[in-house]
């Protein structure tokens, strides 16, 4: 049975759709963050098995090599927000971060 | 042809076919086979760096080290430290996260050992040979702060998570300058791949990297400072720092699962020294044309591969006793300095070898643009005996490439054709 | 037959790990799966062919960008914010929801015929990135060369200009997050030192 292009897309679309899921339910606001690192990923690989099962060729590489660096980026700043907000209401729980609330 | 390891294990495989297992099950019986050699091999720098950390600190502290087990200079004594670490108590904090307690020292071992496999021991003997070993092989090297991480944190004792963190800031931290300083004799060689590296610098000693240009040979330096610090050695071992931490991410464990965590280190070290070699001091040539051409002879007169394996032998006991060097240059500074504290050392990386190394890039790049003027791009033939990498096109219709998809340094320069040819 | 256990053992790694993270409840458990997670999808594009990319992904990903999110963890995850317990009622929606929304795209992907798709291409045509050459190919399409097989085949694929200017655009980006970051993350120490003034 031959790997295809199918079988990239699913494992993408898993890990896309787990980091999606873990993004709106978690409350944890770093556990918001590896939700996000998930759907980067799962972009990642939908790109590379582009990059290597049509013509798109190595721009789907060079592609996710920009999108790599920055998520790494996103993330520094998002922990850096999330730090503070810990820091000013001792709680990482993101349900608790209403005080802007109509 | 130069056997790699690589055959080996292919050579194992069509054994295993050949006593009619089926193919799936000779493939994996020859992968298990040939790892364990190739682990078994790569213990091999891990005893005897212990054995020499203790003779030199020993002797640097006026004092002899082991010289009871196996004879007058206690050769045998990392087996020794083995065994009687092998039959302590197995012990499990009560606190401690179980599961990530017990997989952090494997995640160390597996990334010390496995950056390893892409260290070419000698011409053409490379466990896994790729395009971008030195890459992999940073990138491998660097999933240890994981296992630090993970067992700082799982130790459940205050200690464990201070020193851990510590560690793994410091060892993230001094990645940026241990890859700026690599990247620099990348630049120089024009190749990612150890095994080309290496045979570049064949021919007389100064074809060596490391006096390509003044900037290189600095590089040498920091590189080592770098790569000692990655390594947690002293002057840089904060985590281990047995007076102030009682042992770091390192305080509860035991037996064997610390011996893990030193196998670990040593085997880092030597690879860390390994790409040190590589990278400038010239791999496993010895520097002296006659010394390495010494097979040649009856190398090229028969056509047994005798020859070239004894040469690549002979290569292979250069490239150790240089990079053993280098590990007892690391020993002898840790038994010399004093330590640093974590101030000092998160300001030396970030303050001091992160600019020294910019500044050294920059030298590096812009020193054959400034000798182009001169007319030659190099002093000497510091690429040794080696044709300069070209493109490798493979179109299907083999038309010959274009002079513009050559790499950048063989396209011929504008003004000085002829002179860079002549100073090639 | 190597391809395909490969592939199976890095996509049930990957695919159970990324489950892992929305399953578990106790955040460094949440991380370690992620590193696992990621550290598959690096064994997933060495199988793609694209080595460099999965270099990359260890040494950026795991190594950097993951290393921080466990310092994050570390640092705000102490005693009650181990595990924040989710109500079953949020719990079963978001399962139905992920499922749905796993199961609009799985369909959307089955139901394309791709080798009808003028651009798919067979594999192992292009032999540099079936060597595990791509560093050099990729260095060279950032300055606007496709110098792999595609010379005669597709020339106007790949920008023509190359990916330069992305990449300048991305070191500024970088500098622009480091300097941020820092700031960010600094020590505040004048607020309380004034506040116990205040109190005095």
């Amino acid at each position: 049975m031959e790997v295809t292009l199918n079988h990239y897309l699913l494992i993408g679309a898993v890990m896309f759709v787990s980091g999606v899921v873990c993004m709106a339910t978690k409350r944890n606001g770093i556990a918001v963050l590896m939700g996000v690192e998930l759907v980067l990923n799962g972009a990642n690989v939908n790109f590379v098995a582009f990059a290597r099962y049509t013509t798109l060729g190595l721009d789907g590489q060079v592609v996710s090599l920009f999108v790599i660096v920055l998520a790494a980026a996103e993330a520094a700043v998002a922990l850096a927000i999330a730090l503070n907000f810990y820091n000013n209401h001792q709680t990482i729980d993101i349900d608790q971060g209403d005080r802007l609330h109509g | 042809m130069i056997p790699t390891l690589a055959d080996t294990a292919t050579t194992i495989q069509s054994t295993l076919e050949g006593w009619k297992l089926s193919e799936g099950w000779a493939m994996f019986l020859a992968a298990v086979i040939h790892v364990t050699l190739v682990a078994g091999f790569f213990g091999l720098p891990a005893g005897i760096f212990i054995w020499a950390e203790r003779k030199v600190s020993g002797r640097i502290q006026d004092r002899l080290g082991p010289t009871r087990v196996g004879g007058k200079f206690g050769w045998l004594q990392a087996i020794a430290d083995g065994g009687k670490l092998i039959q302590k108590e197995d012990l499990v904090p009560a606190d401690a996260d179980g599961p990530l307690f017990r997989v952090a020292p494997y995640v160390v071992v597996v990334s010390s050992l496995a950056a390893l496999m892409f260290l070419p021991f000698s011409d053409g003997w490379i466990a896994v040979s790729l395009d971008i070993g030195l890459y992999l092989m940073l990138a491998v090297m660097s999933l240890e702060v994981i296992g630090v991480i993970l067992a700082g944190y799982a130790s459940g004792s205050k200690w464990a998570l201070f020193g851990g963190m510590r560690e793994a800031a410091q060892m993230v931290s001094y990645e940026i300058p241990m890859s700026i300083c690599v990247v620099i004799p990348i630049i120089t060689a024009g190749s990612l791949n150890l095994n080309e590296i290496g045979a570049m610098q064949s021919g007389w000693a100064g074809n060596w990297i490391l006096f390509n240009d003044p900037f290189t040979f600095i590089t040498f330096f920091i590189y080592f400072v770098c790569a000692t610090a990655s390594c947690k050695r002293a002057p840089f071992d904060l985590a281990e720092a047995e007076s102030e931490l009682v042992a770091g991410f390192l305080t509860e464990y035991s037996g064997f699962r610390w011996s893990f965590f030193f196998l670990a280190e040593y085997a880092s070290m030597f690879a860390v020294c390994g790409i040190a070699v590589l990278l400038f001091l010239g791999g496993w040539h010895t520097g002296i044309p006659f010394l390495d051409g010494l097979l040649d002879g009856p190398r090229y007169a028969s056509d047994s591969f005798v020859y070239s394996w004894l040469t690549n032998l002979l290569g292979f006991t250069v490239f150790f006793s240089k990079a053993s060097l280098l590990v007892c240059v690391q020993i002898w500074i840790r038994w010399t300095l004093p330590r640093l504290r974590i101030d000092q050392v998160m300001m030396t990386c970030l303050k001091y070898l992160v600019p020294i190394s910019c500044v050294l890039f920059l030298g590096a790049v812009i020193w054959p643009l400034a000798l182009s003027f001169t007319g030659h791009t190099t002093w000497g033939s510091p690429t040794g005996n080696r044709a300069a990498p070209t493109m490798r096109l493979e179109s299907r219709g083999a038309s010959p490439p274009s002079t513009s998809t050559l790499p950048l340094r063989q396209r011929p320069l504008a003004a000085s054709d002829s002179n860079e040819e002549a100073g090639r | 037959m190597t391809e395909q256990t490969l592939f199976f053992i890095f996509a049930i790694l990957a695919g159970g790990g990324a489950i892992g993270v929305v399953i578990l409840q106790d955040i460094v458990r949440m991380a370690f799966s992620l590193i696992i997670s990621l550290g598959s999808t690096a064994g997933l594009f060495f199988l793609l062919g694209a080595d460099f990319v999965a270099a990359t992904q260890l040494l950026v990903y795991v190594g950097g960008t993951l290393v921080l999110l466990i310092f994050g963890v570390m640092l705000t995850a102490s005693g009650p914010f181990r595990r924040i317990k989710m109500s079953t009622g949020e719990t079963l929606l978001g399962a139905a929801v992920g499922l749905l929304f796993f199961s609009v795209i799985a369909f959307t992907v089955i139901g394309v015929n791709w080798q009808a798709v003028p651009s798919h291409r067979e594999v192992a045509t292009t032999p540099s990135d079936q060597s595990g050459n791509t560093s050099r190919a990729i260095g060279m399409r950032l300055i606007g060369i496709p110098a792999d097989t595609e010379i005669g085949l597709h020339k106007d694929s790949g920008s023509p200009t190359g990916y330069l200017l992305p990449f300048e655009i991305v070191s500024v980006h970088l500098l622009v997050v480091l300097v941020g970051a820092a700031y960010l993350a600094r020590a505040k120490r004048h607020e309380s030192r004034d506040a116990a003034e205040g109190d005095a």
